[in-house]
């Protein structure tokens, strides 16, 4: 099973980034290999919709669970459609997010969070 | 002939300009501020026709699709998802139909979805033509509204009553603009967000005057700034009670005598300096 983790950097060590639609890179970890694989945010940019960009990035790359800080409706809406399930992030490594989740200490995201989210100097995926 | 009134900062006096020009230049108002529309507030036209604004947006026939996501691949706007079918999120359409020119299996129509509305009216005995736009709540593009109003002039003289600031609702505004009304008011935010305007005129290449709104001292620092670059300054509208009593019953300036012949002054000059900008 892959799980994926928005996160502030694309190496070992990263920090998880709170937003998911506009984090710059995901770190993609492989149950069975115990790999990461990191890949960039190709929608960082996008003037909208990069929250379904990237749940359509999760969905193509074959990802089952999602950790992240906050998920906007649209995209919500696409990950329940591709059945991935949505987790709210603990404490600040990429490392550890595994470890919560595989403790089971992780909270299911099922609603969504305010939408543009990540988005600006003043979206609360900075604030928080 | 359309004249745009734009101004940089919000709350400077775009409407009361707009509207109130009109009136004496007995030209069109049209109103293209549709995330707020006010101008029909000071006219009370008498609305002759109401009519929707629709966008085309894409309806996707689950049985034709092949699954190939070259819809999902041209969309610009990241409006068309696929999981186990393609889904469409309306409000981020802009309805360009790139999705229906690619598609291979021809499963895609396309739908007219509501955004907003166009009013057509009139205004006093002479009939003066009223329109103005709005766009529904919770929906996010203006642009078309704008365009629809817009494309229903002529060659008539119009006053296009624009959005604040300096955003892609103003330059649609703007767009095919003969000249540009910029309203602003003598303080620091009123001077730095005329810039902004002067700049996006300028490179737009409209030429433009400029009121000076809620004027309490004729040496201020926008009309000072505006002798300095040697700017037309069209107008200055005085900081009174009178007129804020005026405005906030929802009552047109030029219904007094004093107002009224400070607008012709500003049509005056307006015309003066589109005849100035045309001869070059």
């Amino acid at each position: 099973m892959k799980i994926c983790i928005s996160s502030t950097m694309d190496k070992e060590g990263a920090i998880a980034d709170k937003r998911f639609g506009r984090c710059p890179y995901y770190a993609i970890y492989d149950q069975a290999t115990k790999d990461y694989h990191f890949i960039e945010n190709e929608g960082l940019a996008e003037a909208h919709g990069a929250g379904l960009k990237a749940a359509q990035t999760m969905v193509d790359q074959g990802v089952q669970v999602v950790i992240t800080g906050n998920v906007g409706p649209n995209a919500l809406r696409v990950l329940d459609a591709g059945h991935i399930k949505t987790f709210a992030m603990k404490g600040n490594k990429v490392e550890d997010q595994i470890k919560y989740y595989q403790a089971g200490e992780l909270k299911e995201i099922t609603t969504p969070g305010a939408p543009h989210g990540g988005k600006g100097r003043n979206g609360f995926g900075h604030q928080r | 002939m359309k004249i745009a009134v734009i101004s940089g900062k919000g709350g400077t006096g775009k409407t009361t300009v707009a509207t109130n020009l009109a009136t004496v230049m007995k030209a069109t108002y049209v109103d293209c501020d549709v995330e707020e529309p006010n101008g029909f507030i000071f006219l009370k036209p008498d609305i002759k026709e109401s009519l929707d604004v629709t966008i085309p947006v894409p309806t996707i026939d689950t049985d034709k699709c092949n699954h190939c996501k070259a819809c999902v691949d041209i969309c610009q706007f990241n409006a068309l998802i696929h999981v186990d079918k393609v889904m469409v999120f309306e409000k981020l359409c802009h309805g360009c139909g790139a999705c229906q020119a690619v598609c291979p299996t021809l499963a895609i129509t396309e739908e007219e979805r509501p955004i907003g509305r166009i009013q057509i009216g009139t205004y006093g005995e002479e009939g003066m033509a009223c329109l103005s736009g709005t766009l529904n709540l919770t929906e996010p593009m203006a642009g078309p509204i704008i365009s629809q109003l817009k494309g229903r002039l002529g060659q008539e003289t119009s006053l296009i009553d624009c959005s604040p600031g300096t955003s892609c609702n103003v330059v649609k505004g703007l767009l095919d603009a003969t000249y540009a009304i910029l309203v602003t008011e003598p303080t620091a935010f009123g001077l730095h967000d005329l810039l902004l305007a002067i700049d996006l005129v300028e490179q737009m290449s409209i030429p433009f005057g400029i009121v000076i709104n809620r004027v309490h001292e004729s040496h201020n620092q926008v009309s000072l700034y505006c002798k300095s670059k040697g700017y037309t300054l069209l107008g200055e509208i005085p900081y009174d009670r009178q007129i804020a009593t005026l405005y906030s019953n929802g009552e047109l300036l030029v219904r007094q005598s004093q107002y009224k012949a400070m607008f012709h002054e500003i049509a005056d000059g307006v015309k003066e300096a589109m005849a100035c900008s045309s001869s070059l």
